[in-house]
């Protein structure tokens, strides 16, 4: 009863191969440092954040290339993870219990795929935010790109930057206590692996799924 | 430019009171500029280069007298020439010579936008100065100027733009350009005392048949400490397109106004929410019932 380890059923079941993690990690040291360097401009409040990249002048210098290196390190791990983040049916009727959702009380939702559509959703925010940031950024980019822009375009473009990384920095925030309220996330995207209950309890079709292909049923005897 | 001893009443990037005790009792300056009776010798484009050390690359004649063809990190001001012929008059040519140059305006469009602190005062005396040393090159500046006025050195990346001779203003000389200048198109004095000697320069080009002459003093920036006696005053944009009624862009009163600390705010109200439905609702955790739940499963596909 209490050693059921060495069971072959308590066996781990990988959620996120190593490339997966390593663009995961990647990725996000890069927001961090974009986030950090953002901020520092971003308001008054918070322009000692410069501080931590060496200074003002640094932090114009080194803000728009951490961006990119963010941008470039995120369009791999969408297009990797695309797949499963299509939106279905079970989805919309997933956000409508909502409550549910946030109450804990995950016996109530319906079946969850690999991702459920609250990260699907988060997923699309940081597609369309990121995107909006990159091309808005580079409008901004006065040291190589905005000499090509009319100064209605930049500050057009200043006002989209902001609000882009506004509901990015929120998206994040979300997505970062998502991974502490539920326990087992983190392990997930460090180690790589999760237990087959977490499986069962958060994304269930997706065990399922799992099982039937290392458990094909080709046998009908 | 740093100038410590004027007083300091705006500061980019600084949401607590610049040191701003002393008022402007004598009122503050302004450079009136009346082109009606310049003659574009570029005196006073020659004067700035000589009281700044500014020396801009030699550029190409393209056939026109305007020389540089724009403002430049060494072009602190530049007469530009525009040719109009007034349908009014039979389509007699007049030649419509504008200094440009910064506006000194009162309600600064390039410090609202500066995100670093101190590279942008404005004086008591209603100068508004860049302290390069604070600048980062960011050129945020450039978008929030309605007149189109800073410029980025392509040598250091600081904006760079006419201080109105801070400098000279504050030990009591007037700015390099006014006393260069032979005509007396440019003049120097209190803001009170350009508005009077510019309405008799309004009467006095009315009574000559101008009679839409004025002074340019626009309210939309609330004011500036440069302002034109224009000959159309109803058509400012005859001028090389002098805006008609400059106002800081509302893309720009967006982006630096209410919604920055909102946003700031709206961050923090997001991780506070977080914070309290882990103390209220808790973690979201595993149980051993899952993981037998999950064995049963397994066990059912396998057998299956
Ligand atoms: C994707 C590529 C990006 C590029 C090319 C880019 C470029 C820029 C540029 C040129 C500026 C103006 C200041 C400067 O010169 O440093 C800026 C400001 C800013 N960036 Fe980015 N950026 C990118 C990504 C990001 C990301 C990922 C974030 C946040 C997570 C972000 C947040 C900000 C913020 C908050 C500001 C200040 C905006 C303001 O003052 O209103 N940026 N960015
Ligand atoms: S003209 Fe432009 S640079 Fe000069 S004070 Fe006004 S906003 Fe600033
Ligand atoms: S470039 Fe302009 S806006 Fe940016 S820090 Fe320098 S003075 Fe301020």
């Amino acid at each position: 009863m209490n050693d059921t380890t060495s069971e072959p059923q308590r066996r781990t079941i990988e959620r996120y191969t190593a490339n997966e993690r390593t663009n995961h990690w990647f990725v996000a040291i890069a927001f961090v440092l974009s986030a950090i360097s953002g901020l520092a401009l971003f308001h008054p409040a918070l322009y000692w954040l410069s501080a931590l990249l060496g200074g003002g002048t640094w932090t114009r210098i080194l803000h728009p290339f951490l961006g990119v290196v963010m941008a470039i390190g995120f369009a791999l791990l969408a297009a990797a993870l695309w797949k499963f983040n299509k939106m279905e049916p079970r989805d919309w009727q997933w956000l409508r219990q909502g409550r549910d959702v946030v109450n804990n009380r995950e016996d109530r939702l319906p079946e969850v795929g690999r991702f459920n559509a609250g990260q699907k959703l988060l997923f699309f925010v940081l597609v369309v935010s990121i995107l909006g940031l990159l091309l808005s950024g580079i409008v901004l980019w006065r040291q190589f790109f905005s000499i090509y822009f009319s100064l209605g375009v930049i500050r057009v473009a200043a006002v989209v930057h902001a609000v882009c990384a506004f509901v990015l920095i929120c998206a994040i925030v979300v997505h970062i206590y998502a991974g502490i309220w539920v326990k087992g996330s983190i392990a997930a995207m460090t180690r790589g692996t999760v237990t087959p209950g977490w499986a069962w309890k958060h994304h269930r079709a997706w065990l399922r799924e799992k099982l039937h292909a290392t458990h094909p049923r080709p046998r009908s005897d | 430019m740093a100038l410590q001893s004027l007083d300091i009443v705006r500061r980019s990037a600084t949401t607590t009171a610049p040191p701003s005790v002393r008022e402007p009792h004598t009122g503050t300056v302004a450079k009136l500029i009346d082109t009606t009776k310049c003659i574009g010798c570029k005196a006073c484009q020659v004067a700035c280069m000589e009281w700044n050390d500014l020396r801009d690359d030699i550029g190409t004649n393209v056939g026109g007298y305007q020389n540089p063809h724009d403002l430049t990190d060494q072009s602190w001001t530049l007469m530009r020439f525009a040719e109009y012929e007034n349908p009014d008059k039979g389509n007699d040519l007049e030649w419509l010579i504008r200094k440009d140059g910064c506006m000194h305006c009162a309600d600064p469009g390039c410090l609202k936008a500066c995100p670093a602190p101190g590279a942008i005062v404005q004086y008591a005396n209603g100068i508004v100065d860049f302290h390069e040393e604070n600048c980062i090159g960011c050129g945020y500046c450039i978008a929030g100027c309605p007149f189109n006025i800073p410029r980025i050195s392509k040598r250091d990346h600081k904006a760079y733009k006419c201080t109105l001779c801070s400098d000279r203003v504050a030990v009591g000389l007037e700015p390099a350009c006014i006393k260069s200048c032979p005509t007396g198109a440019l003049v120097w004095g209190t803001k009170e005392e350009m508005h009077q000697h510019a309405a008799e320069r309004v009467e006095d080009l009315k009574s000559r048949g101008f009679d839409r002459a004025g002074l340019y003093d626009p309210p939309g920036v609330g004011g500036t400490h440069v302002m034109y006696v224009l000959h159309h005053a109803d058509r400012p944009q005859l001028y090389n397109d002098l805006p008609e009624d400059p106002h800081i862009s509302p893309a720009v009163s967006v982006w630096k106004g209410a919604t920055k600390p909102l946003a700031l705010a709206g961050i923090v109200l997001t991780a506070l929410a977080g914070f309290f439905h882990y103390i209220r609702v808790g973690r979201n955790e595993t149980h051993e019932s899952d993981e037998r739940a999950a064995a049963r499963e397994t066990e059912h596909v396998r057998h299956e």
